[in-house]
């Protein structure tokens, strides 16, 4: 069960393979990859986290998934640092049984990795302007779903 | 005790780390953020509201009026925007 936070970049295709590998109970593998946008002119962002919580509040998140759905298996990858528009920033993957579960599973991790991971990011213009990204509260929407 | 501030908070307070000892009359989070409060200008600043920020303690998420007692990293940042 994978939680890695990173600088460099990583290969969708290798981690999906890796996940599934030597399962043959899995039946359903889901993932999500998350990448800059360079709307609005951005150049750069760059994400910050708080290093030793970000670790556990994502294992935490894993771990909630894995009591809630019977899942077989799950990758969840987070860059820092500076990132380029149409890099990959996050990856989440979830193997599973059946396909409810890992659909499931992959959209509960994600809205709760973006309200309650520590990291936060910052978008460079091309001027050389600079701005912190506000918390969108369909965010919070978002995650909330998954509660009672 | 060590605080940790992060993205627009650490700009503002301008250190990423420092080690702080409160009067014992700071017993919570928010009596820590007030006695912060009047040490410079650019705290006073960085704190005008408290609304916008979130806190951990220990690396554990935390409410504004949990008490400190025992804490040794006291964590305040805007909210998160990772993903």
């Amino acid at each position: 069960m994978p939680v890695r936070v990173q600088e460099a970049d990583f290969d969708p295709g290798a981690e999906l393979e890796a996940l599934a590998r030597g399962d043959t109970e899995i039946g359903a593998v889901v993932s999500f990859t998350g990448l800059v946008r360079g709307s609005g002119g951005v150049a750069e962002m760059t994400l910050e986290h708080y290093p030793g919580m970000t670790e556990a509040a994502l294992k935490e998140i894993e771990a909630a998934a894995h009591r809630r759905w019977p899942l077989q298996a799950t990758t969840i990858i987070h860059r820092v640092g500076p990132l380029a528009p149409g890099a990959r920033i996050v990856f989440v993957a979830t193997a599973s049984r059946h396909r409810g579960a890992a659909f499931e599973a992959a959209e509960y991790i994600m809205d709760y990795l973006k309200t309650r991971a520590p990291f936060w990011k910052k978008e460079a213009a091309e001027d050389g302007s600079a701005t912190w990204v506000d918390a969108r509260e369909s965010d919070e929407a978002a995650a909330a779903r998954w509660e009672g | 005790m060590r605080i940790l501030y992060f993205a627009w908070l650490r700009e503002r307070i301008g250190v990423g780390s420092e080690e702080v000892t409160p009067p014992g009359t700071v017993t919570d989070v928010a009596g820590l953020v007030d006695w912060l409060r009047t040490r410079e200008p650019r705290y006073a600043a960085a704190f005008e509201d408290i609304s916008a920020l979130r806190v951990a303690l220990d690396q554990e998420q935390a409410d504004f009026d949990a008490p400190l007692a025992g804490v040794r990293e006291v964590a305040l940042f805007p909210p998160v925007t990772g993903g």
